[in-house]
């Protein structure tokens, strides 16, 4: 059912990792983005793993949920890891058959682009998992606030974000309700072809459309209700604040990315 | 055998999670044809999961529920038509409304049974006369009635399939007692006239006691009990254990009795009530 959809992966926990403040670990995912990009070779992207399993085990998320960020990706791994075994051809031939030819060159590209997939996701997975959508939320406000100065709604779109993600939940529920209404006055929505089931969407579709500008209004009343004018002089119930151990996470990454720097220099040269 | 039947019948929400929830246990009920039948609960009782269970729009996770004699689900292609059957209104159906005029969405479950055009005329026309819609209400869009005229817009869409069950669920939330009446009013007369079965939810018992002759009482996922009014109301005590209570007219008629006044009535509403307070009154005058 569409119920068990669930959508934002927050993971709650009480890690050193989930209480890292949100701009920093913003921060240390673009960083982290960065080293798995300026690696060249299997050897930096070691790192990344290094870098990549240490936050997890610190994290203390399942394992089980790591894999299941990774899964629907597989497609796109596989698709292509199989195109780069395939399509270089420099190198040594290992295996050469007609038309086919897989070089060792061809076979490390492979186990590189797929191993830096799967940490990319891994990556900003954890970071999903570790922090809730709304923290992530108020981080991304606070990182595009400077951009006030030159008239960017930060506030804005932050509270815009923050109010699509709670509604999302809210919405899916009534889909639901609105789907069993239909269907027990006998909408058809599983039978026929495209054009058909576009049809069968209306009966659905309008009063979820309908609801939504209720429940918009309402919650702009409710909000007006209590004062709220945009974003000039509002204050917070959580502030954000830095601790030693988000200096001390952010020294870390960027030694790991030096690192990364490094071992490319010393195996080019 | 009734119309509506359940064998052992358990549902379970979120099954294999954490949030794993027992919503029905263990079910056997049988509801006779012609009946009207009250469903009283607290919030998350299990009454509206139950409703759900009786047109397919949920799978038991174990137990059988036949419509009719038949059973639901042993048959995947029959669904639809049992679906026909049972009419289900759910809580605040005007939200459901989409067509651009009354008349349409009132249509558009007679539509999809695959009626004929003079029968979808007359199953509207009809429903609307039921439910107190006018004739120039017809074709105005649905968005421009009143509250309580969509209420009733939408459960004429629901009547007007001529179900052989009709399922109302909370159909007088969030209106105000003229509405109220004037809902709970309608769902009598349909009633009387089609003879058609009625399942009226409700977690007011001063509704659901003026309208039906038989409750049933659900609590903790369980039948609680399935009774005429008076059986039920006799526990009182039970009643209101489980957060439910006796309608406040059922209360005071009690008090009177126990305070020694005698009669053989069963009091459930107000109206009789007062009839009964005037032959009472009436009585002693004549003794005196």
């Amino acid at each position: 059912m569409i119920k068990d959809i669930t959508i934002g992966q927050f993971f709650p926990g009480k890690s050193i990792v989930h209480r890292l403040d949100p701009r920093i670990k913003l921060l240390i995912t673009v960083l982290y983005i960065v080293m798995l990009f300026v690696a060249d070779g299997l050897a930096g992207l070691g790192v990344g793993v290094v870098f990549m399993l240490l936050a997890f085990l610190l994290s203390k998320i399942p394992f089980k949920l790591m894999l299941k960020s990774i899964k629907p990706l597989v497609p796109i791994i596989l698709f292509t890891g199989i195109l780069n075994l395939f399509f270089i051809s420099s190198g040594t031939p290992v295996v050469e058959w007609h038309f086919i030819k897989i070089t060792d060159q061809g076979i490390k590209t492979m186990i590189f682009m797929a191993l830096r997939i799967i940490l990319l996701i891994c990556g900003t997975s954890l970071l999903t998992y570790t922090t809730s959508p709304i923290t992530l939320t108020d981080a991304i406000e606070r990182i595009l606030s400077p951009l006030k100065i030159i008239k960017f709604p930060a506030h804005e779109i932050a509270m815009m974000m923050t109010i699509a993600l709670r509604f999302i939940p809210t919405l899916i529920e009534e889909t639901d309700k609105i789907m069993s209404a239909q269907k027990a006055r006998g909408a058809d929505m599983e039978s026929g072809n495209v054009f058909h089931r576009a049809k069968a969407l209306i009966p659905i579709l309008i009063p979820l459309f309908v609801s939504a500008f209720r429940r918009a209004e309402e919650l702009a009343l409710a909000m007006e209700c209590r004062c709220y004018h945009g974003g000039e002089g509002r204050t917070r119930l959580k502030q954000l604040k830095t601790a030693p151990r988000d200096y001390i996470a952010v020294a870390a990454t960027v030694l790991f990315l030096a690192a990364v720097i490094a071992l490319n220099r010393l195996l080019a040269s | 055998m009734g119309i509506i039947r359940t064998e052992n019948l358990t549902y379970v929400y979120g099954e294999g999670t954490p949030f794993r929830k027992v919503a029905l246990d263990n079910i056997n009920l049988d509801i006779d044809e012609g009946e009207i039948v009250g469903i009283i609960g607290r919030t998350g009782s299990g009454k509206s999961t139950l409703i759900q269970h009786f047109n397919g729009l949920l799978k038991p996770a174990s137990g059988s529920v036949f419509i009719d004699g038949e059973e639901l689900f042993k048959d995947k292609s029959r669904l639809k038509d049992i679906r026909f059957k049972v009419g289900l209104v759910f809580q605040y159906p005007e939200y459901q409304l989409f067509e651009e005029t009354v008349y349409k969405d009132i249509a558009f479950g007679p539509r999809n049974m695959g009626l004929s055009e003079e029968e979808i005329d007359r199953r509207v026309r009809e429903t609307a006369r039921l439910v107190g819609l006018e004739e120039s209400h017809m074709e105005k869009s649905p968005f421009e009635l009143s509250g309580g005229q969509k209420r009733r817009a939408a459960i004429a869409g629901v009547m007007a399939m001529e179900p052989k069950v009709l399922i109302l669920d909370e159909p007088t939330a969030g209106l105000d007692p003229r509405g109220r009446d004037m809902i709970l009013g309608l769902i009598k007369e349909y009633h009387a006239e089609k003879g058609t079965t009625v399942l009226l939810v409700s977690h007011s018992m001063e509704d659901v006691a003026r309208t039906v002759s038989k409750i049933l009482v659900m609590n903790n996922s369980k039948v609680f009990m399935y009774s005429d009014r008076s059986s039920v109301f006799a526990k009182s005590a039970e009643l209101t254990e489980m957060g439910l209570t006796v309608p406040q007219v059922t209360r005071v008629f009690d008090r009177l009795r126990a305070a020694g006044i005698e009669f053989d009535d069963e009091v459930f509403s107000v109206e009789y009530a007062r009839n009964l307070v005037l032959r009472l009154l009436s009585e002693r005058g004549r003794k005196e």
